[in-house]
């Protein structure tokens, strides 16, 4: 069975690795989302936190021997504590001025992050095995699907979803959202927003680890992995509209998809079509899809 | 001494330096891309010191315009003067579409947008035919200028860079200077008060964004004659972040600034190139961090702010 003259198999091939590509695309706009929305800062650093947590996943196993399940719970934490680390000493410092300069210094960071593990690690990619469970494919009929990326789209939906429950339906959310709209008044009601905003920060670089983890056995663990994808990221999250939680869950798949399809129709087009349905997107509704300013 | 006038004086004695730098040491080639970056650098502090947008893809305009150069002159045999000149057509026209898109955002979207739609011509050209894809495109001859004076000699292509260099920053210091320029300051201090004075705000920054990409691809289109090749590091992010690093560390708002910081960062690239090798993004990241947490003013700036104070002292 033919679609548009390319074979089922191969559509649905491409829909799947779009799908999953949209997972991480996904979570990492959802981080960057709640980070700028109490921080104020377009994280950079994004990239290279996914990039470490890989890494982490990729020297538990190699040095300590452990295991696929452990590296899902210890990358997230290890980098987390890191990412409480950076906002403790540097990103602090720059909350009273141009928001600008919060992106100059997740810059930074991300350069030096990607430099040391360059250095450490060389240019070439480290391959991360997929963990023994998940290997292997399920025959559906009509496709067959590779058990560990339908595991990728399910874990990520699962932590996108939750951490849009936290933040819309409980109080926790209900005080980050106050925070993000008048930090001084909720300090007032008696609140700790410094810590507030630490943990979120730590909360976020965890996330971005953890999409480090889920990726490592399907792509090459190299340095340079996060910094491409944390451009794609921000024309997701320029096209959804960084104010929204859902819009920006929902563009990262849909944008995942759809280059999916141009891998299959146009593939040529692949790399840059993220890039024309941003400048599309600006040209008729230039706050983004899902966004609330002006 | 007045303020003024030790300004004039300082610029005279910098521009001595350049003059006779190529006989007290400096090695021509590396003068010459040192001044492009200069060029680059003072083209991007136009629109972030002075107009106060931060573009995150300049490497763009600078890559456009020396693919295009390198290619005329090399394969459609045009002269250089003429190549200079094509290629900062197109990259204006490239940074006039793009500012056409990115600036229906402000602020930290419009950094975001310029970046996305950089990689975007990243992409272009590394799958583009012409460019040479990983190889880049290579062996662009320097020709003939005007079809009179070769620039094989490296000492007279440097005097045709400076005085491309020096036509540019008084070009810039021009455009500051004039009522337009006043307009941009304006707009950079407070533009929601520009838009209430009635100033069509958009097109003030349209424009700052377009002269900012032509002068951007001017620096490209010198690069690849000085050079003779354009490559893909020439399009890619990391030149976007450095331009943006030389203009914070040199002082961005200010002329000199970028070019201090032009020459600084590119000698201290060159300087630690051969001898730690990839601790150069790490060294390059934590002069990025420094500088936006203890240094945003830049070497010219604390040298200004210092002045100052010292001024009202006496």
């Amino acid at each position: 069975m033919d679609i548009f003259g390319i074979p089922l198999q191969a559509f649905l091939g491409q829909l799947m690795l779009g799908l999953v590509n949209g997972s991480f695309y996904a979570m990492l706009s959802l981080g960057l989302a709640v980070i700028f929305g109490l921080l104020g800062i377009v994280n950079f650093a994004h990239g290279a936190l996914y990039m470490i947590g890989a890494y982490v996943a990729w020297i538990s196993l190699d040095r300590f021997g452990l295991n696929y399940w452990l590296a899902l719970v210890v990358a997230p934490l290890l980098v987390g504590a890191l990412g409480v680390v950076i906002e403790r000493t540097l990103l602090k410092r720059l909350y009273k001025i141009d928001p600008i300069y919060g992106l100059l210094l997740t810059f930074g960071l991300a350069l030096i992050g990607e430099g040391l593990f360059r250095y450490a690690f060389g240019v070439s990619g480290q391959s991360y095995p997929v963990p023994e469970l998940l290997q292997g494919a399920t025959n559906l009929g009509f496709m067959v699907l590779p058990n560990y990326r339908a595991w990728i789209v399910l874990a990520s939906l699962l932590v996108c979803f939750g951490t849009w429950f936290v933040i819309e339906r409980t109080r926790l959310g209900s005080y980050l959202r106050a925070g993000t709209e008048n930090p001084a008044l909720v300090q007032a009601f008696g609140i700790n927003v410094p810590v507030m905003v630490m943990l979120t920060y730590g909360a976020g670089a965890g996330l971005a680890a953890l999409a480090g983890v889920l990726a490592a056995p399907v792509i090459q663990v190299n340095p340079l992995m996060g910094s491409h994808l944390i451009i794609v990221v921000f024309a997701v999250v320029v096209i959804g509209g960084m104010g929204s939680i859902m819009g920006s869950i929902l563009s990262g798949l849909a944008l995942g998809i759809i280059e999916g399809l141009t891998k299959v129709f146009y593939p040529e087009a692949s790399n840059i079509v993220v890039f024309v349905i941003m400048a599309i997107v600006l040209v008729i509704k230039p706050a983004g899809l899902f966004g609330k300013e002006a | 001494m007045h303020g003024a006038r030790l300004g004039k004086l300082a610029w005279a004695v910098g521009l001595l330096l350049l003059i006779v730098a190529p006989f007290v040491g400096l090695y021509p080639i590396f003068g010459m891309t040192a001044l492009c970056f200069a060029i680059f650098a003072c083209a991007f502090n136009l629109l972030l010191g002075y107009t106060g947008l931060l573009s995150f893809g300049h490497a763009a305009y600078l890559s456009t315009a020396a693919y295009t150069t390198g290619w005329l002159v090399r394969s459609a045999g045009l002269s250089p003067e003429l190549g200079v000149l094509a290629g900062t057509g197109l990259a204006a026209a490239v940074g006039l579409v793009v500012g056409l898109i990115a600036i229906r955002r402000q602020g930290i979207y419009f950094a975001m947008v310029t970046l996305a739609m950089a990689q975007m011509v990243y992409f272009v050209f590394l799958q583009a035919p012409f460019t040479g894809g990983e190889d880049g495109l290579q062996g662009v001859p320097r020709g003939k200028l005007f079809g009179l004076i070769s620039l094989r000699n490296d000492l007279v292509m440097y005097y045709v860079v400076l005085a491309v260099f020096v036509a540019v920053f008084l070009f810039i210091v021009r455009i500051v200077h004039s009522p337009y320029g006043q307009v941009l300051k304006a707009i950079r201090e407070n533009e929601p008060r520009a838009v209430s004075l009635g100033y069509d705000v958009d097109r003030y920054k349209l424009l700052a964004f377009v002269l900012s990409t032509a002068l951007a691809g001017l620096a490209g289109s010198m690069k690849t004659l000085v050079l003779g090749f354009a490559s893909l590091s020439d399009a890619h992010w990391s030149l976007s972040g450095e331009v943006v690093l030389m203009t914070l560390l040199g002082g961005m708002g200010t002329f000199a600034g970028p070019v201090l910081g032009a020459f600084t960062v590119t000698g201290l690239q060159n300087f630690l190139a051969d001898r730690v090798g990839s601790w150069v993004t790490v060294i390059i990241g934590a002069i990025f961090v420094l500088c936006v947490v203890a240094f945003r003013r830049g070497f010219v700036g604390e040298l200004l702010a210092w002045w100052q104070r010292r001024g009202r002292k006496s």
